[in-house]
């Protein structure tokens, strides 16, 4: 009986749902009305669904067949450390992905470390461009996410059945088929769906590792029918199939995947009674270490390599950097509002059109507003609105999910009391609500932010050398063949991402 | 006079009948079984909880369609008094104004408030930082400049130790002579029922009774509250 939303709330829902169904519907149908005067699909289109799926594929397997071994030695080991490793597995979701494709060639590519290590034993040079590379990519963004998925199925089997194994002397093999190969059957294809849904949409990965016939995504080739060859019939054919396979992915993998991979207490310090010690545990010591270089050395080699590249950056990075803080900040604005008004009206109606978006791609949408755009002005001249519109959309469904919880919450617990003393509207909104989901909103904003700020998507087809963001400026740079410069300004923009997430959660003055 | 005429109220299986009226200035204390509908009763006075059939009106007014802060009511819940977020002098300025803004004279009045319950100089602290005793205090105090007709009680005081929650009825029951409200309480003990109230209205088998003055029902108590009370409440 407490905390029903009032009509303002229902109505504020309703103005930002409609809003959201606008945004989303408008460019899509727009996108298929030019996709009808185009043609068919051709052996290129089909070419391109065909390495979107395949490296899709392969990149949820092997990430889950990496993270499994990880994610069972976190769950089974205790040992110095372990905290900033589940802490660590969290970051890739906020690295900026050029940062981090950034990273791999300079430990993978053509003069990276793997390079000269294979050269001293007269191997080599291995080329980290194609299917590989991309699937290697994805595997550096996605295992930490699969580690997370399993460490919570892991720690979710309750200690008493692992007490209960223990006092009976099960063997490891008992153990692993009694109590977790049934947790692994629930949780795997979720992991699954997930990291393939995510990969379906994978554009700045495959637009430097990837290209060419035989390595282009379904996103990277709408790109390439704007920029090569202004084809917008084609690229409008393309965001129609790319929309439709991510929206099947997301459907399947919402159905799939019941955890969220938020990790929440999995810092838990555990008694574990099964630990098998013995070459066992010399194993579980050596995958924590392959994982945790392979996440850490591709990192640490742009942080050196940026250091160096600093002096050289052009001084075209200072409008860069600011054009990519006004977005960042717009962006957090934006994304709390929009999740705020969906919050509101406490129903699922509201919470399900917030995750939309999760249906559809940046550069389907980049697509449709093009066109759109394309009818009044030269849609160059509106980079930034547009790029600032679609990050938003993209960061909402992950800042709902932290305030539309904190907001119901809040009315739970002390709704009754602010209805007593007569707070409604905006009175509501300031003495309860907004106080109590500080520690949401900071995180939500921390996470639009930094989303934004790392992006390099739609930015592309409608930039242009006067509107740039520092993800853009880094990504021409390396099209330039200026690598030095281009790693100092990835570690600019690390920094920043990180800097200002950091800075966002900090005001909401929840702990990091 | 607070009138409660045919009242029928429906939660699920739950269906409680009430047909009573409570004179203006009367302080009634409500017994009965736990699950009977006590709370369920005030909940519906104070505008939580629509009732199935019938009226609630206070001085002849229907009270059905306002919202729980527009009512003539201040109420106290079992717990989540306070908003532990905003300082004691903010939770009780929030019973003068919602939008929060003060005039000199209405600050005068929080001041004035917190010094009656004994916590002037308090008012920068937040709740986690007094002691039970003194959060229901700070919840008194913004009952007093709420300044409403009718003050409802839901066991505010159940957590606190029995010469506390003694100590806490004194004040409400001092409170009240003061401002001439309304009292109704809901309680699991005959002595707060003793210490406070005139008149006594048992909530039992799905139906509010009547109030009856207060020493006659417990000194001589139907069967059904002599059920409720057993052996150690009946007669002193």
């Amino acid at each position: 009986m407490a905390g029903r939303a009032g009509p303002l709330g229902r109505a504020a829902g309703g103005a930002a749902g409609l809003a959201l169904v606008v945004l989303l519907v408008a460019p899509l149908v727009m996108t298929f009305l030019k996709a009808g005067e185009g043609r068919l699909p051709g052996p290129a289109e089909y070419g391109a669904l065909r390495f979107t799926l395949v490296q899709a594929t392969l990149s949820a397997i092997l990430s889950v067949l990496v993270a499994l071994p990880v994610a069972r030695a976190l769950a089974r080991r205790r040992f110095p450390g372990r905290r900033l490793f589940v802490t660590l597995t969290g970051a890739p979701f906020l690295l900026p992905v050029a940062v981090a494709v950034l990273g791999l060639l300079a430990v993978f590519g053509a003069r990276g470390w793997v390079n000269d290590l294979l050269g001293l034993a007269g191997l080599g040079p291995w080329r980290i461009y194609g299917l590989h590379g991309v699937v290697l990519a994805h595997v550096f963004f996605n295992m930490p996410l699969a580690t997370r998925m399993l460490l919570q199925g892991w720690s979710a089997i309750p200690a008493e059945r692992f007490r209960l194994a223990a006092t009976l002397d099960l063997p490891p093999g008992q153990v692993f088929r009694l109590l977790e190969w049934p947790m692994l059957r629930q949780v795997v294809p979720g992991a699954l769906a997930a990291i393939f849904a995510i990969c379906l949409g994978s554009f700045s990965v495959a637009l430097i590792l990837g290209g060419g016939p035989r390595a282009t995504t379904l996103e990277l080739a709408i790109y390439q029918a704007f920029l090569f060859d202004f084809d917008l019939g084609r690229a409008a054919l393309l965001a129609l199939m790319q929309s439709g396979v991510v929206a099947l992915a997301a459907v399947i993998s919402l159905r799939l995947a019941r955890m969220d991979g938020s990790g929440s207490g999995l810092g838990r310090e555990r008694q574990r009674w099964d630990a098998p010690g013995g070459w066992r545990r010399a194993l579980d010591c050596v995958w924590l270490v392959l994982a945790g270089l392979f996440l850490t050395l591709p990192l640490l080699a742009l942080v050196l390599d940026g250091i160096g590249g600093l002096a050289d950056l052009p001084a075209r990075i200072w409008p860069a950097m600011g054009n990519s803080v006004a977005i960042s900040l717009g962006c957090a604005a934006l994304t709390v509002c929009l999740s705020l008004a969906l919050s509101a009206p406490m129903a699922r109606w509201s919470e399900g059109l917030g995750l939309m978006p999760l249906a559809l791609s940046p550069l389907v949408l980049g697509t449709g507003y093009f066109l759109i755009l394309n009818i009044w002005v030269s849609p160059a001249r509106l980079a930034l609105p547009v790029t600032l519109l679609v990050n938003t959309l993209m960061a909402l469904p992950f800042c709902l999910r932290l305030i539309a919880p904190a907001w119901a919450r809040a009315e739970a617990d002390h709704g009754r009391l602010a209805s007593q003393l007569g707070l409604t509207g905006p009175a509501r909104l300031r003495w309860l609500l907004l106080p109590r989901m500080r520690g949401a909103l900071g995180f939500g904003a921390g996470i639009a932010a930094a989303l934004s700020m790392g992006d390099l998507g739609v930015i592309t087809l409608f930039g242009s050398p006067e509107r740039e963001t520092l993800p853009l400026l880094m990504y021409r740079l390396l099209g330039a063949y200026r690598t030095d410069a281009a790693s100092g300004a990835a570690l600019v923009l690390l920094a920043m991402s990180f800097g200002i997430f950091f800075l966002f959660d900090r005001l909401g003055g929840r702990d990091a | 006079m607070l009138e409660l005429s045919s009242l029928v109220l429906t939660q699920g299986d739950f269906r409680l009948e009430a047909h009573l009226s409570l004179s203006e200035g009367s302080s009634v204390a409500l017994i009965g079984p736990s699950g009977a509908g006590k709370s369920t009763l005030l909940a519906a006075i104070a505008g939580f909880l629509p009732p199935t059939e019938g009226r609630i009106r206070w001085r002849g007014q229907e009270l059905a369609g306002l919202a729980p802060g527009k009512r003539p009511v201040a109420m106290l819940f079992q717990d989540g008094n306070l908003f532990p977020h905003l300082d004691i002098f903010r939770n009780v300025a929030l019973g003068i104004s919602p939008r929060g803004r003060l005039s000199g004279a209405e600050r005068g009045r929080v001041e004035q408030a917190l010094e009656r319950v004994g916590l002037s100089g308090y008012g920068s602290r937040t709740p986690g930082e007094l002691s039970g005793g003194q959060q229901s205090r700070a919840a008194l105090a913004r009952v007093l400049v709420q300044d409403r007709p009718l003050l409802l009680l839901d066991e505010p005081f159940a957590a606190l130790g029995p010469a506390l929650r003694a100590e806490m009825l004194a004040l409400v029951a001092e409170l009240r002579a003061e401002t001439g409200a309304t009292l109704l309480m809901v309680t699991h003990e005959p002595d707060d029922a003793r210490r406070i109230a005139d008149q006594i209205v048992l909530v039992a088998e799905g139906r509010a009774a009547p109030p009856a003055p207060m020493r006659a029902l417990l000194d001589d108590p139907p069967p059904a509250l002599r059920a409720y009370l057993g052996d150690n409440g009946a007669g002193d």
